[in-house]
């Protein structure tokens, strides 16, 4: 029941992007196609949950140790970016199809605050490693979700008549927003 | 505290490090280092313009061969030089390519939906399907305006949209969004290669058009005053205006539209009008050419067809050798048509003018005879175009055709051609009811002769252009018909003095859907005369392509031509390839041209690609739902006559030209008259902003 309710607080009332704010940048940059945006919410959950996991046992078993909590950050970033380089290459080899169509967004999740949002998010709310996964696969679900239903708008968006100095990332801005202010529907149901 | 830091981010560094620095051996996959570089000197901007995902993926598509090097849409000509270098390839000028809108219909295409929500041409296209009545035409909405990230397109004023080329970067941004595929990127050598479609907005006179010359462009280039973009939009397709606007029968005439409301535009005329201008203006206007690629191609025959493959070649690119049997190149223009309908220092003059394109002539050699299509391989040609004509002549198989004084109209025309005795009579009868025929009796009469035409259906079936009958008939041609030859009485010299004919009814019509000419039993009759002058149609002489085993490696057809496929023109030897008369017998000028292009587009593909496109909308008929006849609201205009140049006493005692040019405002009022057609929609009115040539100089408003 537990992993329920996280999962749910996970994918709507504390979604990454439109209830942290986290991982704007890709949001707005990869929602034009849903296609593409499948693509990336894809990248993300997967990378997502390696990362959380990985720095989960970072911290657990090398900084909290040591003392060294204040390294957090860019302990993390290490080794996600180390992490996001070994399944580039990985995929490049093994699965190369999969390389291809995750193109450009696979070096894009390097940068991706995001990904290092989960991680954090995961030590501060103190969950086991099981919870972590869960957490950061509901996360990683929860930044799809929002990516996919805003390119769907997109779409339909690109097919209307907008008032020039709107249209393209000002609009796309815009309904952000108010798919932001849609979610906050969910705020109290779980925390 | 410090140490153990800088201890532990170190050595998850060092753990990363090792683990990347081992994977990278194990996962190592080979990436061609061009990527790299051609990455390096593209402009950078990850604009997406080229349809790439930035600038890297643009580079993968470069090195995978699936981009130019002109892949960079804002890079101009300094980054594909840069990227051709990298790539190995040699950089010449890069064409300029632009997008080319072929709809002009916008408002005058009714709409037959009424249009709701959103305003979007792709929306439209997926809820109505042929929103406006034409199935192919612009919808007007202007979704490829919103889509050029470079402004440089724009809705014109009449409802469709409009580039400046000067903008246009050639991106295809607006081509992707085009539900209608209305807007395409062309460059020159799109353009010659690019065969008619039903898909692409072609006016009946277009479609009917065995070359697929696009007639409404020029004809509004004329009557804009552009003759110069005239003669180049006449040259996409054909090498020769000058002639062909002497001597085309213009079968797009009689698919014009204009014809319902009053008398079809006169198309040819326009045509010719815009050829004479170039050379009455003693400069010849510059034909752009690519430059040479080194490739050897042979064309076999320097008649229209090989002329016309020849010239195409060159402006792709290629060192085309015309190799011609007669003494100068022309073919039955030179040989077949007689100098008052082409005088030959026109000829000539067009004939120097592509010539000057860079190409090479060896004339008076003769396939078969002097080479064989080894020699030309072993020469280095690396394809052939066989272009030979149909130059031997059906025979009448009756008694004593092989007598003094019978030869074939061709022959005649032949001998007039190169100067030399005709040894024709005083009393001559043509047999037979084409234009040979009919080019025969002209000539015979310039040469002082009686002349009787005699032909075995009556004259409303005869296939000679109506204009060239009557013109025959003024000159004193008489006619005989419904008759046929049955015998040829001669002297005891051996000379031709009677010839013996039988009246012929028609009967039922035969497959050609004509009625068949029957004889009347004994209505034979004898009319006097000493020359015979035959012209009952023609084939070509195939025998070159045996050798001296009887075996021939290409096929023939059971009319005695060279068998080919229909639209690649590529024979049963993947290198050779054929057009003209060789390929369809005894046809159009126009029909050689236009072939010649058409093999020229396919030496080209199987050159560079080894294989030959066929695109899959081809046009090969007439579109059916494009040949309506009621052609409403449109204001009755007068066709200026046809200028004469000779009168009747010159017309029949010197070879001088017959027909003249329209003058300047007489070709512009005619060019008005021209509706614009698309496949549907065409100009109701004049368009007001045009010059009303009823009187002559007032802008009307
Ligand atoms: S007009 Fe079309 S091809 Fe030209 S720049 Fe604009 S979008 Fe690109
Ligand atoms: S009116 Fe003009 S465009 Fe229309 S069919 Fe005749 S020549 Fe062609």
């Amino acid at each position: 029941m537990d992993y329920f309710v996280l999962i749910i607080a996970a994918i709507f009332v504390n979604n990454i992007v439109l209830a942290q704010y986290l991982g704007n940048c890709p949001f707005i940059g990869t929602s034009k196609e849903s296609g593409v945006a499948m693509g990336m919410g894809f990248a993300v959950v997967f990378v997502a949950v390696m990362a959380a996991a990985i720095t989960w046992c970072v911290q657990k078993y090398l900084l909290t140790p040591n003392d060294l909590g204040y390294l957090q950050t860019i302990a993390f970033i290490l080794v996600i970016a180390a992490l996001v380089q070994f399944v580039e290459m990985f995929l490049k080899k093994v699965i190369p199809p999969l390389y291809k169509s995750l193109g450009i967004f696979l070096p894009l999740i390097t940068t991706n605050c995001a990904v290092l949002g989960i991680a954090i998010i995961c030590q501060r709310e103190e969950y086991s490693l099981m919870e972590t996964v869960i957490f950061s696969l509901a996360s990683g679900a929860g930044f799809m979700l929002a990516l996919v239903v805003l390119a769907t708008i997109r779409e339909r968006l690109e097919i209307s008549r907008v008032p020039v100095s709107l249209r393209g990332t000002p609009l796309a801005l815009i309904m952000a927003g108010l798919m932001s202010l849609a979610f906050f529907a969910f705020k109290g149901m779980a925390s | 505290m410090i140490v153990t830091s800088v201890l532990i981010l170190f050595g998850i560094g060092l753990v990363a490090a090792v683990i990347l620095a081992v994977a990278s051996k194990v996962l190592y996959v080979y990436e061609d280092p061009r990527i790299a570089e051609v990455e390096s000197v593209l402009a950078g901007a990850n604009c997406g313009g080229c349809g790439f995902p930035g600038c890297a993926a643009a580079a993968q598509g470069v090195v995978a061969g699936k981009a130019g090097a002109n892949v960079c849409v804002i890079g101009g000509t300094e980054v594909a030089q840069n990227v051709a270098a990298i790539m190995g390839l040699e950089f010449s000028v890069m064409e300029k390519e632009i997008a080319f809108v072929d709809c002009t219909g916008g408002i005058r295409a009714e709409a037959i939906y009424r249009y709701e929500g959103v305003n979007d041409c792709r929306a439209q296209h997926m809820l109505y399907k042929g929103s406006k009545m034409c199935p192919e035409g612009c919808l007007g909405f202007g979704t490829c305006v919103d889509a050029c990230q470079f402004g440089a397109i724009e809705m014109g004023p009449y409802g469709y949209p409009v580039v400046n080329p000067d903008l246009c970067t050639a991106c295809g941004g607006c081509v992707q969004v085009c539900p209608r595929g209305v807007i395409t990127i062309w460059g020159r050598t799109a353009r010659i290669q690019h065969l008619n479609m039903v898909t692409d907005c072609l006016a009946p006179c277009r479609q009917r058009c065995p070359g697929q010359i696009n007639i409404p462009r020029y004809i509004e280039q004329v009557s804009r005053g552009d003759y110069a973009g005239a003669l180049e939009t006449i040259r996409e397709r054909i090498p020769m205006p000058l002639s062909i606007g002497r001597v085309c029968p213009h079968p797009c005439e009689e698919a014009c539209r204009r014809q319902h409301v009053d008398e079809s535009i006169g198309i040819n005329m326009i045509k010719r009008f815009a050829a004479d201008w170039e050379m009455n203006s003693g400069k010849r206007l510059p034909i752009p050419c690519a430059p040479e690629n080194g490739r050897k191609v042979a064309v076999v025959g320097g008649g229209p067809a090989g002329i016309s493959c020849a010239y195409f070649l060159r402006r792709l690119g290629y060192s085309p050798t015309i190799f011609e049997s007669m003494p100068a190149l022309g073919g039955q223009l030179r040989y077949g048509i007689p100098e008052y309908r082409l005088p030959k220092a026109i000829l000539d003059w067009e004939i120097e003018g592509i010539l000057a394109l860079g190409m090479d002539v060896r004339t008076e050699t003769q396939f078969g005879r002097d080479f064989t299509l080894e020699d030309l391989t072993d020469q280095g040609f690396e394809a052939v175009f066989l272009g030979i004509g149909a130059w031997k002549n059906a025979s009448l198989r009756i008694e004593n055709e092989d007598a003094e004084g019978v030869l074939t109209g061709t022959e005649l025309l032949t001998r007039v051609g190169i100067g030399v005795d005709t040894g024709i009579g005083t009393k001559v009868v043509v047999i037979g009811g084409g234009n040979t025929a009919i080019d025969a009796s002209r000539t015979s009469v310039r040469l002082g002769t009686d002349v009787t035409l005699m032909y075995r259906r009556t004259r409303t079936e005869m296939p000679a252009n109506e204009e060239e009958i009557i013109g025959a008939e003024e000159e004193g041609v008489k006619y005989q018909f419904l008759a046929a030859p049955k015998r040829i009485l001669v002297d005891d010299a051996g000379r031709v003095t009677h010839l013996e004919y039988i009246r012929m009814e028609l009967g039922e019509p035969d497959q050609s859907g004509r009625r068949r000419p029957e004889p009347v039993e004994g209505s034979e009759a004898l009319l006097e005369c000493d020359t015979i002058l035959t012209a009952i149609g023609q084939k070509p002489e195939l025998d070159c392509l045996y050798d001296e085993n009887g075996a021939c490696q290409l096929d023939e057809t059971r009319w005695r031509t060279l068998d080919a496929h229909p639209d690649t023109l590529q024979t049963a030897l993947p290198h050779v390839f054929t057009g003209g008369d060789m390929y369809t017998g005894p046809s159009l000028v126009i029909t050689a041209l236009g072939q010649g292009r058409k093999a020229a587009r396919s030496i080209n593909q199987f050159l560079t690609s080894g294989m030959i496109s066929v695109p899959e909308p081809l046009q090969r008929d007439l579109i059916p739902y494009t040949m309506f006849k009621d052609v409403e609201n449109v204001n009755p205009k007068k066709k200026p006559p046809m200028p004469q140049l000779c009168s009747m006493e010159d017309r029949t005692c010197t070879f001088n030209e017959v027909e003249g040019t329209l003058s300047e405002e007489e070709v512009k009022q005619e060019a008005c008259r021209c509706m614009r057609c698309g496949l549907t929609c065409y100009n109701r009115n004049p368009e007001p902003d045009r010059l009303d040539f009823s009187e002559p100089g007032v802008k009307k408003d």
